[in-house]
């Protein structure tokens, strides 16, 4: 395989991704809107202390950012008739996977970075270790990025459908995180379950990241969340050759 | 070396077998149409071709390159107009030639100038800057030609360019797969627009049922069924069947009010009517010879009416 070839074909489905979706209205909802009126609901009225719940905060922005985009631009495609175009220009499946991860990512780490910086100078957050918050945005970005991804995977060229899937599959997710209820007061079967969702080990990070306390080392919640991703992917391109194989 | 070889392709979708072994070879420099009636099988093969759809067995090279083995490279030397595919609305026509472009490789310089080249052949530099979406459907056909010539493809496949299309629209993008041809393209072409095929096309396969059932030129495919060629008079009265019983007359069939005359030696069927005229004394009004047409051949291999 040219690998030129292969990265430049993900570098142009990223960039189209990024011209096309980012301001679509299901974008805009559940990635802006919906993590900012969840933060309302729960946090506004309440004596909570921020500190502690901001790290559970931006794993839910990060997590609602960077898994808008995907469920939607494979869906939209085929609805369009574009994805059949696509399909037949220089790339390959892993292009389009990564082409969509790509632009998940960076629309995730793009507003949780923005929204972080402007939190962090009003609300005078504390920083433990910089690196750290890096690295978590990153890999959180490209966790639920692929997540999205693989959300659009089913054949389906209603994105309406992915959407409520989507919702399905993402609101059970933040229930189980660790963000409202800190990992630490959690024992047995909520422990269990908490432990399941990916999200709690970003929130994990964000927490060593920020206050510098953690439950699990940092390397762990790293490790989880990497092998998160490699799952994430392998089932999206299982999927979507599949549906090359049925006709899409 | 050629253009395109497909060997023993098939393709089922569950219990309906839409290719079954279908081979094809497609020489570098010309046009080649896949006629065939809807549901034939041309557009399968065309996606397999392209690497949109996986085969269930055969091989596509494009050029020399295996599609599945190599799709990137493959992928490289074509230009694709899939079926009903069309080009991304919300961006503009412009935009959709040069991020086509992007995948290709060509650099910026390049871009931009084939870009305005082309909308300037397909008589778009007006709307260069429109959003797609405001176009009409023979607009964003031509948007998609743009994008499946912006790299000056060694190989043209174009997925029924012209259904649906209005006069002008259709006029253009035939008028710019010759000139693509003639600038070096071999262009694969599905219609079932006879007309479009006979014009355009140096060889044709007709396929139906999933399988090729003739390949040659449109010449040469008109010739297998020259029995089918006729002769079509008027006379000054109405005339009867018994007229027409002569030698190498196969039958007679009336059409309004004309009658066509089919045989396989249109001279001596002329020579008897203008014979029996003069013996009745009928006045020929019209008499016209009628060549073999691709439709005959379509009809009858396809097993139409």
């Amino acid at each position: 395989m040219d690998w030129k070839v292969f990265l430049r074909s993900i570098a142009v489905v990223t960039e189209k991704n990024m011209r096309i979706y980012y301001f679509k209205g299901p974008v805009v909802v559940f990635g802006l809107l919906f993590p900012l009126i969840m933060f309302f609901t729960f946090f506004i009225g309440r004596n909570l202390d921020i500190v502690l719940f901001f790290p559970g905060f931006l794993g839910m922005m990060l997590f609602f950012t960077a898994s808008s985009v995907g469920p939607l631009i494979t869906p939209w495609e085929k609805r369009e008739k574009t994805y059949e175009r696509l399909v037949s220009l220089p790339v390959i499946l892993e292009s389009i996977i990564i082409g969509d991860l790509m632009a998940g990512a960076i629309f995730g780490v793009g507003i949780t970075a923005i929204v972080f910086a402007v939190s962090a100078v009003l609300l005078r957050l504390p920083l433990a270790h910089i690196g750290l918050l890096a690295l978590s945005l990153v890999l959180g970005s490209i966790t639920f990025a692929a997540l999205g991804t693989l959300l659009a995977s089913p054949t389906t060229d209603n994105p309406s459908n992915i959407m409520m899937l989507s919702s399905l599959v993402r609101l059970p997710l933040i229930f189980v995180s660790g963000i409202f209820i800190p990992l630490s007061q959690l024992a047995g079967w909520e422990w269990i379950l908490t432990s399941l969702s990916p999200l709690t080990y970003l929130v994990d990070l964000f927490h060593a990241s920020l206050n510098g306390d953690a439950v699990y080392p940092p390397w762990l919640d790293a490790l989880v969340l990497v092998l998160v991703i490699l799952v994430f992917v392998l089932c999206a391109k299982v999927i979507q050759r599949r549906n090359l194989v049925k006709g899409i | 070396m050629d253009a395109i070889v497909a060997d023993n392709l098939s393709k089922s979708f569950g219990p309906v077998t839409a290719v079954d072994d279908v081979s094809i070879t497609i020489p570098e420099g010309g046009i080649f149409g896949f006629l065939g009636p809807n549901g034939a099988g041309k557009t399968t093969t065309i996606r397999m071709i392209t690497g949109v759809l996986i085969p269930d067995a055969g091989s596509v090279r494009v050029l020399g390159t295996d599609v599945d083995k190599d799709p990137l490279a493959a992928k490289l030397k074509m230009g694709v107009i899939p079926e009903n595919g069309t080009v991304y609305s919300d961006l503009t026509a412009e935009q959709n030639i040069l991020i086509t472009a992007k995948f290709f490789g060509m650099d910026r310089a390049s871009r931009e100038r084939r870009a305005g080249e082309i909308l300037d052949r397909l008589g778009l530099t007006e709307r260069r800057n429109d959003i797609v979406r405001t176009f009409s459907k023979g607009m964003r056909q031509r948007i998609s030609i743009a994008c499946a010539i912006v790299h000056s493809p060694k190989v043209l496949i174009l997925d029924e360019p012209t259904t649906g299309l209005d006069v002008y629209s259709r006029r253009l993008v035939i008028d710019t797969v010759r000139h693509m041809n003639e600038q070096g393209s071999t262009v694969l072409l599905t219609t079932h627009n006879i007309e479009e095929a006979n014009a355009l096309c140096t060889t044709i396969s007709i396929i139906n049922k999933g399988k090729i059932v003739a390949t040659g030129s449109p010449e040469k495919l008109k010739k297998a069924f020259d029995t089918s060629r006729y002769v079509e008079v008027s006379f000054d009265q109405p005339v009867g069947h018994g007229l027409f019983s002569g030698p190498g007359i196969t039958r007679a069939e009336q059409w309004g009010d004309k009658w066509r005359v089919y045989t396989d030696d249109p001279d001596r069927a002329v020579k008897h009517l203008a014979s029996v005229a003069e013996r009745d004394r009928l006045t020929i009004v019209s008499i016209a010879t009628s060549n073999p047409t691709l439709e005959e051949a379509f009809v009858r291999l396809t097993g139409g009416v």
